[in-house]
């Protein structure tokens, strides 16, 4: 059941590494509470918080759950694989040179609404969708994992 | 509908506007105290009798890039005000909680006339190399709401509010030609503006064909940086009696946030913030939005205004694009004229405050050669995203 506490452990495939489709990217302001979360790739492995009480999952990291109000979160491996919930094609180089990259906010498969924004790689912009299967790579910089997302069928 | 409300303590006794341009080169201080000053004088008023001072985001909190206007401290002490009370700040309902913190301090007695104002310098300040510079070295630090999606090459409004536009059309089936009809009617409208920014026509050939910048926004569901300041002054409501035009009225505010307040984490994507704000705002006002006669629709992207069209009931949840088609309803002489002096896609982006100012001309009568009929009540609306505001303005008293 999504998002149970009886939700078994994920033996999350490991993501490739990949490379970068951006030439300008920001880094993640410093933060104790998500740190874990641009580590995680490491592996090759996404991680979100989640609340080992009841095992909802808590995104942003808060260290607090608010569906149990418990305060024992941690972080856990997820299967890294989701949807795309909507997004955009960049077309505007905001940095010269830049070519077209999509933005999207991907839904991952463990809790309806777990979301985050993220990158469609490895992915022609004109065949991108609402609903496209993607799973998780990622993009290792600026000593970040940055998950990105790529389909699961080929395009 | 909640008695008593607050904001019947007050009255908009005063509206004032500087010279608004593109790269006007003038500073965030100048530009306010010509606003200001204007407000004042048209209010009746003279700088002594302002006893309150409140601004949106306020200076120094986010003074990046021509985004913050002056600080409360350079307004007030270049006026040289004694003040009662003030505020400057960004954690609000949308730019419109300057005016509901106005009110509010009228309501609880800490003030008599309160000078609110919003400025932006935005043109200037992103000079030539536009809203890239924003973005800094390769590997700067992204803070705030921004960290989560800054990482991503996600650095500008249109990336932020592209992917709700995205799940409407998913969702609803909206086009590109029915979301093009809020850009083509506010120039029309802009061209009836002489302080307009773009007023040359726009046809839905130019609109379809423009460069994309976030898909399926393109250049023309963005709105257009220029430099200029707002101002307006909120009075004890008795008072509108002795000001110069006799002021509008607050007939009710919606500022509430009933989902996440994220970009990127609100349940709905096709409607956001807009949804809380315009619910509560029906909930106190004793108003429906069949009532209103003019719509200032908040329109920092042209989807914002889409999505307030239904969020605000004028049409049902999903049928924007149908209600747009065609362009009528939203133009001059139609069912809910829209943004009448442009809006910010064609008006200049004030950052909502040229949407009050435009809402307060329409119910005074002295919007000339754009003129709504019989104005009465107008509704306004700022923000959208993960914050947002509105507010219902009438010509007579609530």
């Amino acid at each position: 059941m999504r998002g149970s506490a009886d939700h078994s452990p994920v033996a999350g495939a490991a993501g490739p590494v990949v490379d970068d489709v951006l030439i300008h990217r920001m880094t993640p302001a410093v933060d104790p509470d998500c740190a874990f979360f641009w580590a995680s790739g490491a592996d090759g492995l996404l991680r979100m918080q989640r609340c080992r009480d009841c095992g909802y999952f808590v995104h942003p990291p808060a260290g607090f759950c608010p569906r149990c109000e418990g305060t024992r979160c941690e972080p856990r491996v997820v299967s890294g694989t989701g949807q795309v919930h909507t997004l955009t094609v960049n077309h505007q180089p905001w940095v010269p040179g830049q070519r077209p990259y999509i933005i999207a906010i991907v839904e991952l498969d463990e809790q309806q609404g777990l979301r985050l924004t993220t990158n469609l790689v490895n992915c022609p912009f004109d065949v991108a969708y609402v609903g496209m299967r993607v799973s998780v790579g990622f993009v290792h910089r600026h000593g970040s994992w940055y998950p990105v997302f790529m389909p699961i069928e080929a395009v | 509908m909640a008695d008593n409300r607050f904001e019947h303590a007050s009255a908009l006794t005063g509206i004032g506007q500087s010279a608004v341009g593109r790269r006007l080169g003038r500073s965030s201080l100048d530009l306010t105290l010509e606003a200001c000053r204007s407000a004042i004088a048209d209010a009746g008023l003279r700088s002594a009798d302002i006893d309150g001072l409140s601004t949106y985001p306020g200076g120094d909190p986010i003074a990046t890039f021509g985004y913050g206007g002056p600080a409360v401290y350079d307004v007030q002490d270049a006026l040289r005000l004694n003040l009662q009370w003030y505020q400057g700040a960004a954690e609000l309902p949308g730019q419109l909680g300057a005016i509901v913190a106005a009110c509010m301090a009228i309501a609880t007695g800490m003030a008599r006339h309160v000078l609110v104002y919003r400025t932006v310098t935005e043109s200037t300040a992103q000079g030539q190399s536009g809203r890239g510079s924003v973005l800094g070295a390769d590997g700067a630090s992204a803070s705030g709401m921004g960290r989560w999606m800054a990482p991503f090459g996600a650095i500008s409004a249109a990336n932020w509010l592209a992917p709700v536009a995205t799940r409407h059309f998913f969702d609803y089936g909206t086009t590109r030609e029915q979301l093009g009809q809020i850009a083509l009617v506010q120039r029309r409208h802009a061209a009836l503006n002489p302080n307009a920014a773009l007023r040359t026509p726009l046809t839905l050939e130019d609109y379809l064909g423009a460069r994309m910048i976030s898909s399926p926004l393109c250049l023309f569901d963005c709105d257009i940086p220029v430099d200029g300041s707002t101002a307006v002054v909120v009075s004890q409501q008795e008072c509108a009696n002795d000001s110069r035009h006799g002021g509008v009225f607050f007939e009710a505010f919606g500022t509430a946030l009933r989902g996440r307040p994220s970009w990127d984490q609100y349940d709905d994507m096709a409607s956001m913030a807009s949804q809380g704000a315009a619910e509560q705002l029906w909930e106190r006002s004793a108003l429906r939005p069949a009532d209103v006669d003019v719509a200032q629709l908040y329109d920092g992207f042209s989807i914002l205004a889409l999505v307030w069209l239904e969020s605000l009931g004028f049409c049902g949840r999903g049928e924007a694009g149908p209600y747009l088609e065609g362009g009528q309803r939203i133009s001059l002489g139609g069912e809910l004229p829209l943004n009448t002096g442009g809006g910010q896609l064609s008006g200049g982006r004030l950052h909502g405050y040229g949407l009050i100012h435009e809402a307060v001309t329409q119910l005074r009568g002295q919007a000339t050669g754009r003129q709504v009929a019989d104005a009465e009540v107008a509704l306004v609306s700022n923000g959208g995203g993960p914050i947002a505001g509105a507010m219902t303005l009438t010509r007579e008293r609530p």
